[in-house]
């Protein structure tokens, strides 16, 4: 088995993972950088982020209501440290990338514009007209390109860390082109692999967000923390759950039932004039928002579809000049994929899984418990975004923790040995043992695509966005039932050359151990809190709940719940107040 | 009576297996508002778990699933089945070599995307402190339309010159040195010269415009090309009217 040695290896080349890439590169250029990915950079999910990154720059503006509106937006589920850190490098971070070319779109005067998203008391969202995302993910991609010292290992599909005497030591990978194993000898590993929406069957989320990292961390003994919360995004398209922007609303979009009345004002979001406003009907929260949509849908006011219950976003006021200006991707979708051009008509929309607040259990630095192992983006848990993420949170929340986890992966590495550890070579061979095997066996009788529409039917049914304790412990059971059936998996194609059939059986596996880590989480928590809505305790309980989950791995499958207080600083919980009376 | 279904005759290569790649013809369901890439998915799903191809976001933004799709490259997410006939011909890229079955090695583009220096080189250097370079919107507008390229490499696959010549830069490495040569925050363009304005640089594009055609962003990377022909022209005159400003 060949192994690579380098000093920080980072796994993922999303917005993360190459900003954490350009920032060892900028810390330390002896240090070798090892970028190794599924995808070429470029592919990475990053790529379909649509409206925005918050950072305080207007005069209007202050980090009080940015911290405000984010703590209050994760139902006082985030640590109040990292959040404080976080509205502070924001800018900081926004700037930088400006300086790295980033087409920010501008005011007239050439400053850096900016919008309103949801949930915020002031507009503060930087946007590259509808596409920030693809345009931070390419600047950084096209960017990384100026560092000698990153060396990209693209489309190598990471399958183990590296674990001895309590550290990390680098990780093992499949090379897609060629079915071979590889050890990546490494000083330090940062993950930044993004989300997990693939668990659900109706998701924003592209093909290749299935958890591997998280998963990969897990396994390694680091604990998942608070996976219950999974946000669904209160408007995508329906059949295709692609995205459309929250921009759309911060524009001035509304939404209607099937009788064409503006509901939000039935659930504690209203009046509805004027509008638009701040923090208030279209303008507020997701978890809200979405959750409104499910009560539309008892009381028979949704609008049905081939495609499922549907409610309509209406843009025609808008106009086309400000469409074309502001939202033109949004247009595109739209006419593409449902046939409708929200210059001439309303777009149908309904919630679907967006994002996972939850994820690897890291400090401020963006460490894990692990000597050597960090973690940013998505895919980690510091915790900015509590119980649910403010919109436009997470482009910024990767630049500032992807930059940090660079940073702190670069001090750490500088002072450690490549490989020093005995018996890691043993290690990686018995990682590489288990992809073998796949290969090697005859027997097996269960089909990654049966498996994989079980998994997200056990989800959708049992943990959406409103659960209870049957629904869950149902869900619970039957993930743990394909977990045991996952051993049986027979791989169809035996093919060494770029075979998609072995990396969507390793894929499931990841996905089959972060879905037990949400639905066990979601049903031992029994309240109400941001995204994670339970019928049975409808309440939030601050007295027993104000604190983060942690999900232990263990070989059973069932993980170990524990607990951690949550980080106030200066913000005591209070109640969530949007609409009219939050002014 | 509407449509049951289509055939899909997909070209398959395994170099471990095939001597040569070959066609194979697989029935799928006809669905109105399928794309050409939930076609695809059902055979993955339902019929050939050994048939390969890139895909992620089908949104038409990661730029993953490029194919050639009766004789035109497309991403095929992007492309419905209800503008094709019974039988559609699925193919991988033209211009590269095929890794396997539908996917190709794009190892050549990805060099030239880094040999043209696609990062912004500044007037002057500033501190995040000092906050943004500024740029009016009308500036923004010289190249924001250059900015768009998803690298899905379809011009690429179209590109006459590509074909007959694979040291072309081509389309879209030479659309995105454009784009920064234009941002009014950036003086790179002598950098980025060496490459662009080299003989396998904008001098080999014929001007046959196919890039454009099949560009699904709408880059116009013949444009691009054509304006960058008009610069580097009006440097080599600038050179010899004022050789004193050589370097």
């Amino acid at each position: 088995m060949d192994s690579i040695n380098t000093d920080v290896a980072i796994v993922g080349a999303g917005g993360a993972g190459l900003r954490a890439a350009i920032a060892v590169a900028e810390a330390d250029p002896a240090l070798k950088v090892a970028l190794i990915s599924k995808v070429y950079p470029m592919r990475s999910h990053t790529v379909a982020a649509e409206g925005g990154a918050a950072g305080v720059i207007k005069d209007n503006d202050s980090f009080d209501h940015h911290f405000h509106d984010t703590v209050a937006g994760g139902d006082w589920l985030c640590d109040q440290d990292a959040v404080e850190l976080f509205i502070h490098d924001a800018p900081r971070q926004l700037t930088r990338i400006e300086h790295w070319g980033c087409p920010w779109s501008r005011e007239p005067d050439g400053h850096v514009a900016v919008r309103a998203f949801g949930g915020m008391k002031v507009e503060r969202t930087w946007y590259a007209a509808d596409k920030t995302g693809f345009h931070l993910l390419h600047t950084l991609f096209q960017t990384s390109l100026k560092y000698p010292t990153i060396e990209r290992f693209d489309e190598y599909y990471s399958t183990d860390l590296v674990v001895a005497d309590g550290r990390c030591h680098g990780l093992t990978a499949i090379e897609m082109k060629s079915g071979q194993v590889r050890f990546f000898k490494a000083r330090a590993v940062i993950i930044a692999t993004g989300g997990a929406g693939r668990v659900f069957p109706f998701t924003t989320n592209g093909a290749i967000k299935t958890g591997d990292g998280m998963a990969m961390a897990y396994r390694a003994g680091v604990p998942l923390e608070d996976m219950e919360f999974v946000q669904y995004h209160p408007t995508g398209l329906p059949g295709t759950g692609i995205l459309i922007t929250e921009g759309s609303r911060g524009e001035g979009g509304i939404l209607v039932n099937k009788d064409g009345y503006r509901y939000l004002q039935d659930y504690n979001l209203g009046p509805p004039d004027p509008w638009p406003r701040k923090k208030a009907m279209e303008l507020g929260p997701r978890d809200r928002l979405s959750q409104a949509f499910w009560h539309e849908q008892q009381k028979g006011r949704t609008i049905g579809t081939d495609h499922g219950d549907v409610v309509h976003l209406d843009l025609r006021h808008l106009g086309e000049a400000k469409i074309d200006e502001r939202l033109p991707m949004v247009r595109e979708l739209a006419m593409s994929y449902v046939g409708v051009d929200p210059v001439q008509a309303p777009i149908p929309v309904r919630p679907v899984v967006h994002y996972t607040m939850g994820g690897i259990d890291t400090d401020i630095n963006a460490a894990t418990r692990l000597d050597g192992l960090y973690a940013a983006g998505e895919c980690a848990c510091v915790s900015i975004n509590g119980a649910n993420r403010l919109g436009s949170n997470s482009l910024t929340e990767l630049l500032v923790f992807g930059a940090r986890a660079g940073r702190f992966a670069a001090e750490y590495a500088a002072g450690q040995a490549v490989g020093a550890a005995p018996g890691v070579d043993a290690l990686a061979r018995a990682a590489e043992a288990r992809v073998v095997d796949l290969f090697r066996r005859a027997d097996g009788d269960e089909n990654v695509v049966a498996l994989r529409r079980e998994m997200n039917e056990a989800m959708e049914d049992g943990a959406g966005i409103y659960r209870t304790e049957a629904s869950l412990r149902s869900c619970t059971e039957r993930m743990l039932e394909i977990r045991e059936r996952y051993a049986n998996v027979l791989l169809a194609d035996r093919s060494n050359v770029f075979n998609t059939d072995l990396i969507e059986v390793l894929e499931l596996g990841s996905m089959i151990d972060v879905a037990v880590a949400m639905a066990s989480s979601a049903l031992e928590r029994k309240e109400s809190r941001g995204s994670h809505q339970r019928l049975d305790y409808p309440d939030r309980d601050d007295d027993r709940y104000l604190r983060h989950s942690l999900a232990h791995y263990s070989p059973t499958g069932q993980p170990r719940i524990d607990y951690r207080e949550v980080t106030i600083t200066r913000s005591e919980p209070a109640v969530r107040v949007y609409g009219g009376a939050a002014e | 009576m509407s449509k049951q279904s289509v055939e899909l005759e997909i070209l398959r290569y395994d170099p471990e297996r095939d001597e040569a790649p070959h066609f194979q013809s697989y029935t799928v369901p006809y669905r109105e508002d399928w794309v050409v890439l939930d076609a695809v998915n059902y055979v993955k799903e339902e019929l050939d778990r050994t048939l390969s191809y890139r895909w992620s976001c089908h949104m038409a933004v990661c730029g993953s699933c490029g194919m050639v799709v009766d004789g035109e490259p497309v991403l095929a997410c992007h492309a419905f089945l209800r503008d094709y006939p019974d039988r559609i011909r699925i193919e991988p890229l033209h211009n590269f070599p095929v890794e396997r079955d539908l996917v190709v090695v794009i190892d050549d583009f990805i060099d030239k995307l880094g040999s043209v220096k696609p990062y912004l080189v500044p007037k002057e250097e500033k501190d995040v402190e000092e906050g943004e370079y500024l740029q009016k919107p009308p500036e923004l507008a010289t190249f924001m339309q250059y900015t768009a390229c998803i690298n899905c490499l379809l011009c690429y696959s179209a590109c006459p010159q590509y074909a007959l010549d694979e040291s072309f830069v081509g389309p879209a490495a030479l659309a995105l040195a454009h784009r920064y040569n234009l941002d009014s925050r950036d003086v790179g363009r002598g950098a980025r010269e060496d490459v662009v304005a080299s003989n396998p640089g904008v001098w080999q594009c014929s001007f046959v415009g196919a890039c454009s055609e099949v560009c699904p962003k709408s880059v116009d990377p013949a444009a691009a090309i054509q304006q960058a022909k008009i610069a580097a022209s009006g440097d080599y005159f600038l050179n010899l009217l004022t050789p004193w400003k050589r370097k």
